[in-house]
């Protein structure tokens, strides 16, 4: 089992690295269309592509900042967390050496960089026993820009006028995205939790990323909050780099949490363009490789 | 697409302006987060001779090496902005021309371009194998050990490495431009 492991789990960083979803890079094409020909933002997003291209033909990392590596990982009774972690940390050096993943761990207080992408926090790993046999495994890695202009607010934020209501919810989502410009590699794909607390926002925020771009939430309300915020992000015209143009954010995946009657933390995630992620299903000791996530069911948890 | 040979002179920067799309021919010399530093509490000469009318490029790189020689895997733009405090700075004390990164800088470091006569080129954000592909050779690294891969001082001779000024030595700003703009849509948006 070890070595099946190891050996699945680079191929998934490898694949999350060097290759974009079929879905994200759909979702760029069509963009690319929508923006005025020659402009400066079709020509960024062109670039996009043909650099897309390049990194599945070289098998390459599409883009230098590999990333936080986050892995949420079902496993069964009789594979310890112990065996499991072990794998995600031999197959994340392996990586490294490989030239799949930047070292990417640095000492917050030393700030020496520890060479291999391992260290306190890092790679993080979210593992979950199920009764059932077989592993489910999702991948995401998600770059420092987009997530340095990730945010979450406490309403009422009387400053844009959001009360503690889903226009509140709106507004303070709004405000984070003409907040990011361009810096957060747009156009963007941001996860969005209602409530929860200040981790599981963020959290949940995050883990909506891995759902396909084409999806919408199950619940209806939360639909059309993710078409709402979809519309109004792209009326910002912020552009593909921040450069102006159509495109600012790609989708809206939404989701929500219960909260404390004194809390209400409206959380985004914001992921650049470059949305690495890589989901595989373990049966029989045979990996299968996906598109979409075995684990994240549309629409939300 | 303007053919910039590094190192440049001050006139051929001083005739960019925004929208201008730029082609780069020359040594540039990587630095990001703590390279900036350093280069502001510590003032070393060994950058100098590759800074003084050179170029900066705020990148990071995925980098391996095979019997002694460096190869570039994946090479993109890092977000400027982190460099805010410090850029205006160091353009004046190394008489840098020009800085590629992305996102935009802020008023100090538009103010030292214009006053130096300088440019920021934003190079499209994440087309790390696209932008690998410009770069000939490495052909030397300072600081390496003492700050690692993604941020030592990487030298690399570039090729046609394309850019688009969006800060000129003008005092203009396509950030500061779209940045209104959609402050305006925003504050529709809320019913401000
Ligand atoms: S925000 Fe994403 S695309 Fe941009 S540099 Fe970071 S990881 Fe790369």
């Amino acid at each position: 089992m070890r070595k099946i492991l190891q050996e699945t789990f680079l191929e998934m960083i490898r694949r999350a690295a060097t290759d974009l979803p079929p879905d994200v890079e759909g979702a760029i094409r069509r963009a690319s269309k929508a923006e005025e020909r020659g402009s400066t933002a079709a020509g960024a997003l062109g670039i996009l592509l043909e650099n897309v291209a390049m990194a599945r033909a070289e098998s390459r990392p599409m883009c230098q900042d590999t990333g936080t590596n986050t892995w949420w990982i079902h496993h069964p009774v009789d594979v310890t967390a112990g065996t499991v972690k072990a794998a995600v940390l031999w197959a994340t050096r392996r990586a490294v050496r490989l030239g799949y993943l930047r070292p990417n761990a640095v000492d917050s207080v030393t700030g020496e960089n520890s060479g291999d992408n391992t260290g306190v926090g890092q790679p993080v790993i979210h593992l979950e026993q199920r009764a059932r046999a077989g592993m489910a495994v999702d991948v995401l890695l998600k770059g420092g820009g987009c997530e340095n202009v990730s945010g979450q607010a406490a309403l009422p934020d009387f400053s844009i006028g959001a009360g503690r209501d889903l226009d509140g919810v709106r507004k303070a989502v709004l405000k984070i995205v003409d907040f990011a410009q361009g810096r957060g590699c747009a156009p963007g794909v941001i996860g969005v939790c209602v409530g929860g607390d200040r981790v599981t926002g963020y959290e949940l925020a995050k883990q909506q990323l891995l759902r396909p771009l084409t999806d919408r939430s199950p619940d209806r309300v939360l639909a059309r909050l993710e078409r709402t915020l979809l519309k109004e992000s792209n009326e910002l015209e912020i552009g593909p780099m921040g450069f102006g143009g159509k495109t600012t954010i790609l989708a809206v995946k939404a989701v929500k949490a219960h909260r404390l009657p004194a809390s209400f933390f409206v959380t985004v995630s914001y992921s650049c363009w470059s949305l690495r992620r890589a989901h595989v299903r373990i049966a029989r000791g045979k990996p299968t490789f996906s598109d979409t996530s075995f684990l994240l069911k549309a629409g939300g948890r | 697409m303007k053919h910039i040979d590094i190192p440049v002179d001050e006139k051929t920067i001083r005739g960019l302006g925004v929208g201008d799309e730029v082609a780069l021919h020359g040594v540039i010399v990587l630095a990001r987060d703590a390279a900036h530093k350093l280069m502001i509490e510590k003032r070393p000469d060994f950058i100098r001779p590759h800074l003084t009318g050179g170029v900066i490029y705020h990148c990071g790189p995925i980098m391996l090496e095979k019997k002694g020689v460096w190869s570039v895997v994946s090479a993109g733009p890092t977000t400027s902005i982190r460099e805010e405090p410090y850029e205006g700075t160091v353009i004046a004390e190394y008489g840098v021309r020009a800085v590629i990164g992305k996102g935009g800088m802020g008023p100090k470091t538009l103010a030292a371009l214009k006053q130096q006569g300088a440019v920021y080129l934003h190079a499209v954000g994440g087309a790390a194998v696209y932008l690998a592909g410009f770069v000939r050779s490495v052909p030397g690294v300072y600081m390496l050990d003492e700050l690692g891969i993604p941020e030592a001082f990487w030298l690399f001779e570039v090729d046609g490495f394309p850019a688009i000024v969006t800060m000129d030595a003008r005092g203009r700003s396509l950030h500061v431009k779209v940045d209104r703009a959609s402050s305006r849509a925003f504050d529709a948006l809320i019913g401000k």
